[in-house]
C-alpha cells in the first residue's frame, strides 16, 4: 500500500528506512489512522519523520502524493459567522455516508458547496447533506466526516491537506544558514577517541582495579591504564577582508565555535586574502611583516592535520591564475591556484567551506575563480546541512 | 471493536490532538514516544498527564551528562561486597544482595504496566541513546553477575524527551514515534491557562494574552517566555492586583516573564517604538 509515496518520500531526501515502514504498515493494519486521510498525515508523520527539520520536507512530499490543495470561492458572512458558533455537536460519525464522502474528488465537493450553496436557505445542524455544524456533511465546521471543506470556524480536526499545506514548519528546514551553537554541535563530531597515543599509564582504571582486587582475596592491587583522548588536530585557514565581509558575522561564529572546540589536540589557524600565496598571516588585518612562510606550514605541519579553508572563492581571475600578484607585500612567482594544490595534495583531509549559499548575484569573472576552486575541493556551502556533510568527510579517508 | 485504553488528556494538562494521538500510536505500536519541543512546552508534564489518566505508576529517569546506559539497568555493588566479606556478614555469596536495579530495571520488574519517563536524554553522552537500543526493543536485560536475564513483564510505555541540544543517533530514530509540541497558539494558551487558574477575568486574560504573544513575536528577545513564565506572571499580576487595563500600558512584572537583562532592554525599546 503507498510503495509510490515511500519512494516519493525517499527521493525528496528523508531518510525512510524499510523498519519505519513496515511499522507503518502494522499501525494502518491497526487502523491508528482511524479511516482518514488527516489521520494518514499524523500517523505517517510521526512514525516516518524523526526530526521537525524534515517535518516541511515531508509537507511538501504529501501534498505532491495527494494533489494540491484548492481554493474555494468566497462564502457569505451570514454563513460563517453561524458554521463558527456550532449549535450542537452529535456523536453521528456514519462510516458509509464517509466512505461515500471519501470517494469524491476536490473537485467534485467544490461543485456540491456551490451547488448547495445556491439551494440552501436555512440553518443546518448535525446532517449529511447541508453545509452545517456537526454532522457528516463534506461541507461545514466541526463535523465528523473524514474529508472535505471545512466553512469557517477554528479546525478543531485539522484537515491534513491544510495542514501541509500551511507548511509551517518551513523554518525548521536544515538548510538554512548556521548560528553559533550548531557549529559548535557540528565541530563536536570532530573525535577520534584513543587510548594508543604516547602517553603514560597515569590514569586510575576503577573497574580494572576493583575487578584485579577482588580476584586478589580483597588485597589492593592498582590499575593504570592510558587516558583516553582525542586525536584530531586541525588546521584552519580563513580568507579575511574585501569579498569576505558580507560574511564577517558567520566566520566569527564559525571561528569562535573552532575556538572553543577545546577537545582538539592541537588547532592552529592561519588567514589570507582572497587566495594563499607565499605567506600566510598570523592575524585576519594580513598585515605585511606579520606571516609565516606558506613553504613553513607546508613542511612542518604533518599530513594528518585535518584542514578546513573557509573562504568564498571569488576573486579577479588573475589574483588567482596569473603569477606575481602583489598580496601586501608578499610576492612570489607562483600562482594563487599552485599553492592551493599543493594543499590538496598534502593533506588528505580537506574541506573547502564557502559562505555563499545562493550564487545570485555573483556572475562574470567572480563566478569563473569560483568554479575553479570548485573543480579542485570539496567545497560546502555553510549550512547545517552541508557542514554536516563537511564534517564526515573530514573524519574519513577517502 | 475492542475499547483499548487510550489517552484523552487529564484535568490538568491540555494536550492538543495531534500530541494525543501520537501518545496513542506509541501506545498501540509499542514503540517508545520520542518528544521534541521548545523549552516550556510541558514535556516532562506529559509522562505525569499520562500516568495519572491511566492510573499507571511513573517512573522518571533524569538523565544528566554524566548518566551512563549501564546505570539505568543495575549497579552491581562490588564495594560494598568487598566491605562486606572482610567484616563476615551473612550472605555476601549471595550476589543478587548487592546488584541494585536503575530506573529501567525497576519498569521491568514491575509487576503492574509502569509509564518510564527518560527524561533530557540528549544530555548524556552521544552514545548513550544506542547502548539502549536492544534493552528498549526487546524490553529485556542480561545480568552476567547472576545470570540472570530481567524480562518487562509488562511492556512499560517509554516517553523520552529530548531538548535537541545533541542530534540522536538514526538508529536510535528508527525505533520511536516522534512528536514535535509546537509552541502553542492563543486559543490552546487559553485553555492551558484556564486549567491553572479558576475564575480569571477574561479582559486581563485577554491583555496577558496579547502582551504575551506580542512579547514572543519581537525577534530580538533571546529567550522567550514560555508557558510556565507566562503562568507565573499571571500570578503576579493577581497578587498585585494589577488591572487589566494597566498591563499593556507598563507591562509590570516583566522580569517573571523575561529573565536576561538584555531582553528587559529590548523589551523597554520596543516598547516605546510600540507606543509612539
Amino acid at each position: 500500500m503507498f510503495t509510490s509515496f515511500f519512494y516519493l518520500l525517499r527521493s525528496k531526501g528523508l531518510d525512510v528506512s524499510l523498519n519505519e515502514w513496515l511499522t507503518l504498515m502494522e499501525a494502518l493494519d491497526k487502523d491508528l489512522a482511524h479511516n482518514s486521510l488527516t489521520g494518514f498525515y499524523y500517523l505517517s508523520r510521526s512514525i516516518l519523520v524523526k526530526s521537525e527539520s524534515d517535518f516541511d520536507k515531508f509537507d511538501g512530499a504529501f501534498l505532491e502524493y495527494f494533489k494540491d490543495i484548492q481554493t474555494y470561492e468566497e462564502l457569505p458572512k451570514e454563513l460563517i459567522d453561524w458554521l463558527n458558533n456550532p449549535k450542537e455537536k452529535k456523536n453521528n460519525y456514519d462510516k458509509a455516508q464517509d466512505e461515500k464522502n471519501l470517494s469524491l474528488s476536490l473537485q467534485e465537493i467544490q461543485k456540491m458547496l456551490l451547488e448547495r450553496l445556491k439551494e440552501q436557505d436555512s440553518e443546518h445542524n448535525g446532517g449529511s447533506y447541508w453545509v452545517g455544524t456537526g454532522g457528516m456533511s463534506v461541507f461545514g465546521n466541526n463535523g465528523n466526516a473524514s474529508n472535505g471543506i471545512r466553512v469557517g470556524g477554528v479546525s478543531r480536526r485539522h484537515s491534513a491537506m491544510q495542514v501541509a499545506g500551511e507548511r509551517q514548519f518551513r523554518d525548521f528546514r536544515n538548510d538554512t544558514v548556521l548560528d553559533l551553537r550548531q557549529f559548535q554541535m557540528a565541530f563536536r563530531r570532530l573525535r577520534q577517541f584513543s587510548s594508543r597515543i604516547d602517553a603514560p599509564k597515569t590514569e586510575l582504571d576503577v573497574d580494572a582495579t576493583i575487578d584485579e582486587t577482588c580476584n586478589n582475596a580483597g588485597n589492593l592491587k592498582v590499575v593504570y591504564g592510558r587516558p583516553r583522548k582525542n586525536t584530531v588536530k586541525v588546521l584552519l585557514l580563513m580568507d579575511s577582508g574585501g569579498s569576505m565581509d558580507y560574511y564577517s558575522s558567520l566566520c566569527s561564529a564559525l571561528f569562535q565555535a573552532v575556538q572553543k572546540s577545546s577537545h582538539f589536540k592541537d588547532l592552529k589557524v592561519f588567514y589570507f586574502h582572497n587566495c594563499i600565496y607565499s605567506m600566510l598571516y598570523k592575524d585576519p588585518y594580513c598585515m605585511y611583516g606579520n606571516w609565516v612562510e606558506t613553504e613553513w606550514v607546508l613542511k612542518n605541519i604533518s599530513s594528518d592535520y585535518k584542514v578546513i579553508i573557509v573562504g568564498d572563492a571569488s576573486m579577479e581571475p588573475s589574483e588567482l591564475f596569473g603569477s606575481s600578484y602583489y598580496n601586501y607585500g608578499a610576492r612570489n612567482e607562483t600562482p594563487g591556484i599552485e599553492y592551493l594544490k599543493r594543499f590538496k595534495e598534502k593533506y588528505k583531509h580537506l574541506v573547502w567551506l564557502n559562505p555563499i549559499v545562493d550564487l545570485g548575484w555573483r556572475t562574470g569573472y567572480w563566478r569563473q575563480t569560483y568554479d575553479a576552486i570548485k573543480a579542485e575541493f570539496d567545497m560546502y556551502p555553510l549550512t547545517v546541512q552541508s557542514l554536516d556533510k563537511a564534517i564526515k568527510k573530514l573524519m574519513v579517508s577517502k | 471493536m475492542n475499547q483499548k485504553e487510550t489517552f484523552k488528556g487529564s484535568n490538568d494538562y491540555v494536550v492538543s490532538n495531534e500530541l494525543m494521538n501520537a501518545v496513542n500510536i506509541a501506545m498501540a505500536l509499542e514503540k517508545p514516544l520520542l518528544i521534541k519541543g521548545e523549552p516550556g512546552t510541558g514535556k516532562t508534564m506529559l509522562a505525569q498527564a499520562i500516568s495519572k489518566a491511566l492510573d499507571k505508576k511513573l517512573i522518571i529517569w533524569n538523565i544528566k551528562s554524566t548518566t551512563k546506559a549501564q546505570d539505568g539497568l543495575y549497579v552491581y555493588d562490588v564495594v560494598q561486597r568487598l566491605y562486606d566479606s572482610q567484616f563476615g556478614t551473612d550472605g555476601v555469596d549471595d550476589i543478587k544482595k548487592y546488584v541494585k536495579m536503575g530506573k529501567l530495571g525497576e519498569a521491568f520488574s514491575s509487576d503492574e504496566q509502569v509509564i518510564l519517563l527518560i527524561d533530557e536524554i540528549d544530555k548524556a553522552d552521544l552514545e548513550f541513546p544506542n547502548d539502549l537500543l536492544w534493552e528498549l526493543d526487546k524490553m529485556e536485560f542480561y545480568i552476567p553477575e547472576t545470570k540472570e536475564t530481567v524480562k518487562a513483564k509488562k511492556r512499560p510505555i517509554v516517553i523520552i524527551t529530548s531538548n535537541a541540544e545533541k542530534e540522536l543517533p538514526d538508529a536510535f530514530l528508527r525505533r520511536c514515534i516522534f512528536h514535535y509540541i509546537q509552541f502553542p497558539d492563543k486559543p490552546l494558551m487559553e485553555e492551558i491557562i484556564k486549567v491553572h487558574f479558576d475564575n480569571l477575568d477574561q479582559k486581563l486574560l485577554d491583555s496577558v494574552m496579547e502582551v504575551f504573544y506580542w512579547i514572543r513575536d519581537l525577534s530580538s528577545i533571546n529567550k522567550k517566555p514560555s508557558t510556565s513564565e507566562v503562568i507565573d506572571w499571571i500570578q503576579a499580576l493577581e497578587i498585585g492586583g494589577i488591572p487589566a487595563e494597566k498591563i499593556k500600558e507598563e507591562i509590570p512584572f516583566a522580569g517573571v516573564l523575561l529573565k536576561k537583562n538584555e531582553d528587559l532592554d529590548t523589551l523597554e525599546r520596543s516598547r516605546r517604538r510600540f507606543r509612539a
